[in-house]
């Protein structure tokens, strides 16, 4: 069974292991999510459990999402997601889902929208080398040449500079630290992208 | 309660001795060798503290054999078996870098008058 959470990025700090050493943790709040759905091979084509996690007013979502939350009898959420379905098999709609699944030493992949850079040079955004600074160089930051003259045009994919960050992104292999059943929050080894709030999803790696 | 307030308590330990820079302080470090644990004592004198909460760190120097060695702790770090304050010294700043550059008997730090007796 594939174990997965939406939760939100509060930030990161660090904890002693027990050995003594610091261990860099991000601090994430995952769940309660409230299963709405689940896709089967013969009904939708794909196996799939959709779930929702985060609380908001129940004038702020549309109608056929309103629906969705009255049918299950839950409060209305405000993220819903969807996951492979890796062999869940007594999983029901209106099933809740907490951090009380995962435990110390399980591997996640953690997924979300990184930090948007805004418009990037070269240097930043395809980790290209500076040229020299000072005799006379003109080229400190500068992409260099973009191609020949011979094919008197620019070839698909050349790295330029350009809008950067704000993609999606997933981390994997991280190991899980510490699980806070009381606060809904377990604690990751390692960064994580987005910012502070930002939404993630949380999946055990198979 | 904030979760970061929790988190930090957690790893904190309630049984750190007062002291700041200048004190002199012998603590017993863990070592571990091979899946051996044995502890290694180190003495000399604080020369800051840095940083608060459970990542709180100090730096300790002592003059070894003509070479000066400073290593830094993390103060709340489970490696530290216990701190002992040996003496209290007499400074007026708190980071005490000068010490690096004096030698001999200028390097050495004042024991505070009346100072409340380390137990």
């Amino acid at each position: 069974m594939s174990k997965s959470l939406i939760g939100k990025k509060l930030g990161m700090t660090q904890i002693f292991s027990e050995d003594g050493e610091s261990v860099p943790v991000t601090v994430i709040e995952a769940g309660p999510c409230v299963v709405t759905q689940v896709k089967t091979e013969e009904k939708d084509g794909y196996s799939a459990v959709q779930i929702a996690y985060g609380e908001v007013k129940p004038n702020k979502i549309n109608k056929p999402q309103k629906g969705i939350f009255e049918k299950l009898g839950v409060k209305p959420k405000k993220h819903i997601r969807e996951f492979r379905n890796l062999g869940f098999e007594d999983i029901e709609p209106g099933d809740k889902l907490t951090v009380e699944q995962f435990e110390v030493g399980d591997l996640v992949n953690v997924a979300g929208i990184s930090k948007g850079k805004g418009f990037a040079g070269n240097i930043k955004r395809h980790n290209h080398a500076t040229g020299p600074k000072t005799h006379g160089s003109r080229a400190y930051r500068i992409p260099g040449s973009i191609g020949s003259t011979d094919s008197s045009r620019v070839f698909k994919g050349q790295k330029l500079p350009g809008r950067m960050g704000h993609d999606q992104v997933q981390m994997q292999n991280l190991q899980i630290v510490k699980v806070m059943k009381e606060d809904n929050v377990i604690l990751v080894k390692g960064s994580i992208p987005g910012p502070k709030k930002g939404i993630i999803t949380i999946e055990s790696v198979e | 309660m904030n979760i970061f307030h929790k988190i930090d308590r957690e790893n904190r330990k309630k049984d750190i001795p007062e002291f700041i820079a200048g004190d002199t302080v012998k603590l017993n470090v863990r070592v571990k060798e091979g899946d051996k644990v044995r502890t290694q004592p180190f003495v000399g004198v604080v020369i800051r503290r840095q940083g608060s909460g459970a990542r709180e760190t100090f730096t300790v120097r002592k003059v070894s054999h003509g070479v000066g060695v400073e290593r830094t702790f993390p103060i709340h770090s489970p490696s530290i078996a216990n701190i002992e304050v040996v003496r209290r010294g007499d400074v007026r700043r708190a980071k005490l870098y000068y010490l690096r550059e004096r030698m001999g008997k200028k390097a050495k730090v004042k024991e505070k008058a009346r100072a409340p007796k380390p137990e």
